[in-house]
């Protein structure tokens, strides 16, 4: 048991999760783009759109947490759980690091704010909601410049293929909505 | 809950078309040419009050409301109110 | 006939004129002059030691303004009274605003009264405060009108220096869209938004200004007020039907002699007003009764029918803010439709998908119907139109514009199948008749 928690498992386990997570959420910052580029013609399954963007952000939450998990209960390196959500509280890496609570804080009110969407009111969603554009970079950034894998390739040109995915798609949502307004 | 109806409505102003609603509640709503929504009732159908609630969780824009209907007439509406 | 009234004033005794009494072509009708002909402001004085009949004097001026019959001039018809009464109902300060914005092209009733009998209207305001408790009051009118704001700044500088108004009454000015002179758009525009109209619930009378209950009112209704409080129920009733008692300001264009606006008794059938405007300068095929909101009614059909708003309802009409065109048979009524249509696409808000998208199809469809024929499809094609349209939007806008048009289907079936069939008739080549402002006096931006 104890080999577990001082053995390379958890680290494996901790990028493992950490990259799954990066995935799911790059996958569901392309499903929001889409819903709000108004993608696809009448036979679009407009409300697959969105189910699929509200249950991959969800199950983000389960990666993230188990990311987490990992991390803080990995004894190699001593990562206190504050350090999730405080950033830069942690000793190791703390720049790094803390970009990732940056992104885990961001996450979460994220998704609180869409769960009480409809007590909350679509002001104050919308204004919490352009935290998006703010998560997704920094918990990439978070991803690179944590150095675990940065000599690997194929972790880094899956991460590459992520921001090229969410690049393209953010300059299609944001052409199409000025191209429409022009209208 | 037995005895109590729903009726919906949507806020113009706010909905963009996006189409969820009619995706959702097929049964009372339909698109026009536009994309936007057409109610062809006001009265949801109890057997699909619960896909209402869903279409009107689901809406991007949150324009298509619920509200629970009261009394004989149906209508909350004031008698007095004036138009315009 | 006994009156009640907020003062003792003598009564004129000329059935009419009542609110152009007195009225210059060349200057506005100032203070002291105002005075002279219609006494001063029957306001009651704020006497501490009688202040609990004081406050009783407001309920007391609502029952005589709903006892007076009066309604709307400003295209509803609503009774007068009954609003007065839904906004003093409720509590915290209430606010007043009265609407000046006539965006309406065939209508300029609201700008004679502001430009030639202003006091009329400032009185009306600050009565309709008193009687509703409002602390805040504001007169609307359309920005680019220099010369009105000008007029309208002087007018209540002079009641300033007077102390007439116990409220103080804000003149601001305001887009001159279509639009903009909706009641939710102005409150909307006096919250510090674009004048452009609200989802209603809440209305104005329940929520409007800074949240408070809003009593808009036409400024022509405000000035019938004026009166009412100097001369008693009794009197306003005095002239016009009893269910809709009264004068009325009526802006007569199109094919007359003399074009202008009248003060009618209500009741006057169409045919008595179109003499006063000097008669028809040709054959007349139709009348447009109510603006561009309102509807077309063959000739004959409409010449007999008395000005009021049940009246005109029941035979397909509408009476809007009193407007009257009168159409030769030399022109081509679709065509002419057809442009009223184009520019009422323009003037939407652009803020709902079926007024956004389906009025410009409607106006393409008329002008296509016109201008070059249906190949007998396209009468069809606007009857399914119609109801894609209607009902649909958040104001007003889209069921103004479908009904003008379903009346001018209704009334020119003979022509729109002609039209459909053969294409544009003769008529289509004769100077426009329907008032559309040119592109350059128009304004485009929203606050």
């Amino acid at each position: 048991m104890s080999a577990l928690f001082h053995g390379p498992a958890l680290w494996y386990a901790t990028r493992a999760t950490g990259l799954v997570t990066l995935l799911l959420l790059t996958a569901s910052v392309l499903l929001g783009l889409l819903t709000s580029g108004r993608f696809g013609g009448v036979r679009w399954p407009r409300f697959l759109t969105v189910g699929l963007h509200r249950n991959l952000s969800l199950l983000v939450l389960v990666f993230l947490a188990l990311h987490v998990g990992t991390t803080v209960i990995d004894t190699f390196v001593s990562i206190p759980l504050t350090a999730a959500f405080i950033p830069f509280a942690s000793s190791y890496k703390p720049f790094w690091l803390g970009l990732g609570a940056v992104a885990l804080d961001l996450l979460i009110a994220l998704v609180v704010t869409s769960l009480i969407r409809n007590r909350l009111g679509l002001r104050a969603w919308r204004w919490v909601h352009w935290a998006a554009y703010v998560c997704w970079p920094v918990a990439l950034a978070h991803g690179l410049g944590i150095g675990t894998d940065r000599k690997t390739l194929w972790v880094f040109a899956l991460t590459i293929a992520c921001a090229a995915a969410v690049a393209g798609t953010v300059t299609w949502r944001f052409v199409s909505t000025a191209r429409a307004g022009a209208r | 809950m037995p005895g109590v109806s729903y009726r919906l409505r949507v806020n113009p102003i706010v909905c963009t078309g996006h189409g969820l609603c009619a995706e959702l509640l097929p049964e009372v709503i339909e698109l026009d040419p536009w994309g936007y929504p057409i109610l062809r009732s006001s009265i949801v159908p109890a057997s699909v009050v619960d896909h209402a609630r869903r279409a009107v969780d689901a809406c991007p824009t949150l324009a298509l409301l619920m509200d629970e209907v009261t009394g004989p007439s149906g209508l909350m509406e004031e008698i007095t109110d004036p138009p315009g | 006939m006994t009156s009640t009234a907020l003062s003792a004033y003598r009564a004129p005794e000329l059935r009419l004129p009542r609110l152009l009494a007195g009225v210059s072509y060349y200057h506005p009708t100032g203070l002291a002059e105002h005075e002279r002909l219609y006494g001063p402001l029957p306001l009651p004085a704020v006497s501490p030691h009688r202040e609990r009949a004081w406050r009783e004097q407001p309920k007391r001026l609502i029952e005589i303004v709903e006892r007076s019959g009066l309604t709307g001039r400003g295209g509803a018809g609503f009774p007068a009274g009954r609003k007065m009464l839904s906004v003093a109902a409720r509590p915290g300060g209430a606010v007043v605003v009265a609407n000046g914005a006539e965006s309406e092209p065939a209508s300029c009733k609201d700008r004679l009264l502001l430009t030639r009998a202003p006091h009329l209207v400032l009185d009306g305001i600050t009565l309709a405060a008193y009687a509703v408790g409002a602390d805040e009051a504001h007169l609307v009118v359309h920005g680019s009108e220099d010369e009105l704001l000008d007029s309208l700044e002087d007018a209540a500088a002079d009641r300033e220096t007077l102390g007439v108004d116990p409220v103080p009454i804000q003149i601001t000015g305001l887009p001159g869209r279509y639009v903009s002179s909706e009641q939710s758009s102005i409150v909307q525009y006096l919250n510090g938004g674009p004048a452009k109209p609200t989802f209603s619930p809440p209305r104005p009378h329940e929520r409007g200004v800074r949240g408070r209950p809003t009593l808009v009112n036409n400024v022509e209704t405000l000035a019938h007020l004026a009166l009412i409080a100097r001369y008693g129920d009794g009197w306003f009733r005095g002239i016009g039907p009893p269910a809709e008692p009264g004068s009325a300001l009526v802006t007569v264009g199109g094919a007359v002699h003399r074009p202008g606006v009248y003060e009618i008794e209500m009741g006057t059938p169409i045919s008595h007003v179109v003499t006063q405007a000097g008669g028809p300068t040709e054959r007349l095929q139709a009348v447009l009764a109510g603006g561009y909101f309102g509807a077309w009614l063959p000739a004959d059909l409409a010449w007999p029918v008395p000005m009021t708003h049940p009246d005109l309802r029941a035979v397909g009409g509408a009476m809007g803010a009193g407007m009257l065109i009168a159409l030769p048979i030399s022109s081509c009524a679709l065509a002419e439709t057809a442009r009223v249509v184009s520019y009422l696409a323009e003037e939407s808000a652009a803020q709902c998908g079926p007024c956004m998208f389906g009025l410009p199809a409607l106006a393409d469809t008329l002008i296509e119907l016109a201008y070059h024929g249906g190949w007998g499809k396209t009468v069809k094609a606007i009857a399914t139109l119609l109801p894609l349209i209607e009902q649909r939007g958040a104001c007003r806008h889209p069921d103004g514009v479908t009904q003008l048009v379903r009346s001018a289907l209704t009334t020119f079936a003979a022509d729109a199948r002609w039209h459909d069939q053969h294409g544009p008739c003769y008529g289509v080549s004769r100077a426009p008749l329907l008032p559309v402002p040119a592109d350059e006096e128009r304004e485009w931006g929203w606050t």
